[in-house]
């Protein structure tokens, strides 16, 4: 593997009994890019993700780079409001140190000084996990994945649960994270302005690999046809 | 109250049901976010036809409890692993069998123990054992909690934490399966169940974070088993009624509590 390479996909086959859900796949990954990966409900984005994280049986091979530090930020958590589980609780299973979850959470947009709402500065943290709004869980995952000083990122989903203009904010967060950590990133996502604007490299799936490589390149009428079928056009970037 | 009563024998019987009330109450804390608290009271029943079994053959009955409840642990376990969706329905049926069974089984006159658990029968070997049995269980419990708790937020979170799922899972239900031998001795193989459930829903209704939500439902169950022993006694009643009776009182107490000082609708 390329020293580069930071992870590196070949033939990767899923099966769910008789059924194919993913179809020899095979893709790099170069270290510090990012890397959006787009495609249909059932496509099999975070069955992907699932095979790259080891949680499931698959064939073919997935080799990352040795020693790598893997970050999961998950779609959402099966918490009930009723869990009585903290932020700070949940964050201390990474960290024991309480000053390093107040400085990762403001890193991830919560204020140190009190704001108007208890959730939107670092009172948050003794608020129960299940009680936050979709974008207060999200950014609170982000901070528990980067607790573990990942060198990669695997994002399900960012903005999933978001309003658009939360959505903007939470792409600018992990922009900046990158910037700073020089992280490698990973990211499922439905927009494709969001991956015009902020993936150097795309990966089209429906169960195969439809494309692959830079979004300008590759994202035209025929990989979306075969992505989404019939009525979709190219979608050209444009400013709201 | 006379001297009569609190004799050494008599302590050390409320000592076990503390430590007993203890380990259930902290490990019960799981069975209630794990949303598998009638797999708990089901459980229970597993240990009657064991204790059957013991009784005929002439060995102790905690014994044959504790083979019984650890091939039903491990059937559950190995169910959980291998099949998609949770055989609930499955679980009741062979859990009422084996209760029908036991039923069956237990000679008449163990019978009534055997359902509803008297103390005063332990002896203080037994007894002794069971403290130390009780404490293990509990510090096991402690050792496991942050992995147990993470892979109730998500199991994902937690495989690719590195936590081995199926080992923590059969640990766990490997620890249920204890502490519900030890406590079939005094509350019976109705209601051991109980222990390990009202403790916990009690004080899931008052804690604020998991670490109170833990103290809370250690300290309930310490409570229910202490005060129902002493009740027991006093009244001379079976303890196991007595006990859950005192549980089923603070869950009461506690969900009033939560009633009452429920924040107006939205967000706290």
């Amino acid at each position: 593997m390329n020293d580069d390479v930071v992870l590196s996909a070949r033939q990767i086959t899923v099966k769910f009994d008789d059924h194919l859900i993913l179809n020899h796949i095979s893709f790099d990954v170069v270290r510090g890019s990012t890397l959006a990966i787009i495609g249909p409900n059932g496509a099999g984005k975070t069955v992907l993700f699932k095979v790259l994280l080891g949680l499931i049986p698959y064939e073919g091979t997935v080799s990352w780079a040795p020693d790598v530090r893997i970050g999961y930020v998950p779609q959402k958590l099966s918490v009930g409001r009723d869990l009585p589980l903290t932020v700070f609780e949940f964050l201390k299973f990474k960290e024991e140190d309480p000053e390093k979850i107040k400085e990762l959470l403001q890193s991830v947009g919560f204020k140190k000084e009190q704001t108007s709402h208890i959730h939107n500065d670092l009172r948050v943290l003794q608020t129960r996990i299940g009680s936050l709004s979709g974008g207060e869980l999200q950014r609170v995952l982000i901070a528990y994945a980067l607790l573990g000083d990942p060198q990669v990122l695997l994002f399900d989903e960012p903005t999933s649960g978001i309003d658009i203009a939360g959505e903007e904010t939470m792409y600018s967060l992990i922009h900046n994270i990158q910037r700073e950590k020089n992280l490698t990133i990973l990211f499922i996502s439905h927009e494709l302005e969001i991956v015009y604007k902020h993936a150097g490299n795309v990966l089209c799936l429906n169960k195969e690999r439809i494309c692959f490589g830079t979004p300008k390149k590759v994202i035209n009428q025929e990989s979306l046809f075969k992505l989404y079928g019939e009525d979709t056009h190219v979608y050209k970037h444009h400013e709201h | 109250m006379s001297t009569s009563i609190m004799n050494t024998n008599f302590v050390l019987l409320l000592l076990v049901g503390a430590f007993v009330g203890a380990a259930s109450g902290r490990l019960g804390s799981f069975m209630v976010l794990k949303r598998m608290s009638l797999v708990g009271d089901a459980l229970s029943h597993v240990a009657l036809p064991g204790i059957a079994v013991a009784i005929t053959f002439g060995f102790h009955p905690m014994v044959g409890a504790l083979l019984a409840l650890l091939s039903a642990v491990l059937g559950i376990w190995y169910l959980g692993e291998h099949s998609e969706v949770y055989p609930e329905a499955l679980v009741g049926v062979v859990f009422t069998a084996s209760l029908a069974v036991g039923i069956l089984l237990t000679p008449e006159p163990e019978l009534f123990e055997a359902l509803f658990g008297n103390i005063e029968k332990m002896v203080p070997v037994d007894a002794l054992v069971v403290l130390a049995a009780a404490s293990a269980i509990f510090m096991a419990t402690r050792a496991i909690s942050k992995k147990l708790l993470l892979s109730i937020v998500s199991d994902e979170l937690a495989t690719s934490g590195g936590v081995d799922m199926p080992k923590l899972n059969l640990i766990y239900l490997l620890l249920v399966g204890f502490v519900v031998a030890l406590g079939v001795k005094f509350l019976g193989t109705l209601l051991t169940g109980a222990l390990v459930i009202v403790p916990a829903a009690a004080a899931k209704n008052l804690a604020k974070n998991m670490q109170s939500y833990w103290r809370l439902s250690s300290l309930f169950g310490v409570i229910s088993a202490s005060a129902g022993i002493l009740i027991a006694k006093f009244f001379t009643i079976p303890s196991g009624p007595a006990v859950v009776l005192v549980a089923v009182g603070l869950f009461l107490a506690s969900y009033i509590f939560k009633e009452r000082k429920k924040p107006s609708p939205g967000r706290p």
